[in-house]
């Protein structure tokens, strides 16, 4: 019995909590040269945890940065995000100076044919003397590839800075507010997909996004390595919050149908065929301002020549990364993420067919080993998004 | 009764002259909750080291291989009946696998005995 294990080069660098993480769990492994807790008590019950309270992750090996104006850009605040912005705006397709003051935009950074090199999160502060700034998230095993990226995009002077030093901790989870909330009281009004700095107790001064990855409600929070350890012992001091993996992670996003980037995204997808036309607001569709606008252009109106979509086998195997998806005995797609629901009991893929054969209903096979299983095409997500969108209690 | 085990964590015990065949408790644990397997159909002849059975959890996929060489001559109804758990519960009692009629002795004695499988699996 052997499990595929990817090339390993330098060895993995060690997390900052790392000998938190190894009192609780010896089950690490090496994902984007970070070591990293894969599993604690075990992927299902984490899982099922963190659907139903709180779950904690480290996921400090990700590319948290702030981008910025000089420090002398002597701008008013309105002025300042719209330069910053039309800096940003050069490499991806989203409306970053229509962003309100603390609000967070999902977005990828773009090829110039379209493709996408990554996908990200950016974040306008709030503080009116911090207007010209950005906070942006990238992912792990893109960031040295993505700040360059940046740094020949933008002007000179334009400053990049890493964040990476610090720790991201991402509490997720339908109880995750009450519980941040104890420590942060003024984390409980932010909404989903809000930006906030704010000082929090004795740890200083706290990056907040109202964000996540599971489908959940939930925060990211950036913490000076200093001050991590104290944060993330006070988080899972709480009942409702237990420590959860990097493979409860995966199955957690799989079932909200969200983007990772190496399977569902990559620079031969257009956003457009990834589903994410929503990312793309009327200023920039109309303004065709952006990377490989011609391609994504054509994509958004004459359709895309391939789909992202929900596969639902018909039986119990999982069909996983890189299965073939067949119709009428021709292959028409791939497989690029696939595994088990623990919330569903059942398997689930997510993966990429011809336009003609994504809608919903559709019967195809997939090629589990060479053999034809039948699968539906679904909507996605699997499992609905508990994000909190207005104030007041609720999703 | 011997039980002898493969590097890649098969355990094999012979009753009768038939092998009985599965994977070691530290391989099911290592792999987390089954949540599916499949089993070769009886009848089905297999050399060592060729695929045999899938195993995964939701984390992973991975391949059983033949331990030793023969003929498959049982598949535990159990697996096959999607009683998965048996695997996590009894990995090396009631969540064996297959049972294989051997072609070839010899494969079975050079096999890693309990002893030395345990010091394989500390030093991994």
């Amino acid at each position: 019995m052997t499990e595929a294990t990817p090339p390993k080069n330098l060895p993995p660098k060690k997390l900052v909590l790392d000998a938190l993480w190894r009192a609780r769990t010896n089950k690490f492994g090496d994902f984007a040269g970070y070591d990293m807790p894969l599993q604690f008590e075990g992927l299902i019950p984490e899982h099922n945890w963190t659907r139903a309270h709180a779950g904690l992750f480290d996921v400090s090996h990700m590319g948290p940065c702030f981008i910025g104006l000089p420090k002398d850009h002597g701008l008013a605040p309105e002025a300042a995000h719209a330069a910053i912005a039309a800096q940003v705006e050069r490499i991806v397709p989203s409306d970053i100076a229509g962003l309100k003051p603390g609000q967070i935009r999902y977005t990828t950074l773009l090829n110039a044919l379209g493709g996408v090199l990554d996908d990200l999160m950016i974040a306008r502060p709030s503080e009116p003397e911090a207007q010209g700034d950005l906070y942006v998230v990238v992912n792990a095993g893109c960031k040295h590839a993505d700040w360059d990226y940046m740094g020949r995009s933008f002007d000179p002077g334009i400053r990049i800075v890493r964040a990476d030093d610090r720790c991201l901790l991402a509490l997720q989870g339908p109880e995750a507010a009450d519980a941040f909330s104890l420590l942060c009281p003024a984390a409980a009004d932010m909404n989903f997909m809000t930006y906030a700095r704010l000082e929090v107790g004795t740890f200083g001064r706290l990056t907040i996004s109202r964000s996540g990855y599971t489908g959940e409600d939930g925060y990211e929070i950036l913490v000076k390595a200093d001050q991590a350890q104290g944060l993330a012992e006070a988080l899972l001091s709480d009942v409702r919050v237990k420590p959860i993996g990097l493979g409860a992670r995966d199955t957690l996003r799989l079932e909200a149908g969200l983007c990772l980037y190496g399977h569902e995204l990559d620079p031969g997808t257009s956003p457009i065929e990834a589903d994410l036309a929503w990312i793309i607001q009327k200023r920039r569709r109309e303004a065709k301002d952006f990377p490989g606008a011609m391609h994504i252009t054509r994509h958004l109106t004459d359709g895309p020549p391939k789909k992202r979509v929900g596969l639902k086998p018909k039986d119990r195997a999982p069909a996983r990364d890189g299965v073939e998806i067949h119709k009428d005995g021709r292959m028409i797609g791939m497989v690029s993420s696939g595994g088990f629901s623990p919330t569903l009991n059942a398997p689930i893929s997510m993966g990429y067919v011809e336009a003609k054969f994504a809608a919903p209903g559709t019967i195809v096979d997939l090629m589990v080993r060479g053999q034809p299983r039948a699968a539906e095409v679904t909507p996605l997500p699997f499992v609905p998004h508990q994000y909190r969108r207005s104030k007041g209690k609720g999703s | 009764m011997t039980t002898r085990y493969t590097k890649d964590h098969e355990w094999v015990r012979m009753e009768g002259g038939i092998a009985i065949i599965g994977i070691s408790a530290y391989a099911a644990e290592q792999l987390g909750d089954v949540v599916y397997a499949e089993l070769p159909a009886v009848g089905a002849p297999f050399k060592q080291g060729d695929d045999m059975a899938v195993v995964e959890s939701a984390k992973t996929a991975s391949d059983v291989y033949a331990p030793i060489s023969g003929e498959i001559v049982e598949a535990n109804a159990e697996i096959a009946g999607e009683n998965w758990e048996i695997i996590n519960d009894a990995p090396q009692a009631g969540g064996w696998f297959v049972k294989l009629k051997p072609s070839n002795k010899a494969e079975f004695d050079a096999l890693m005995d309990e002893a030395a499988y345990g010091e394989y699996v500390k030093g991994l």
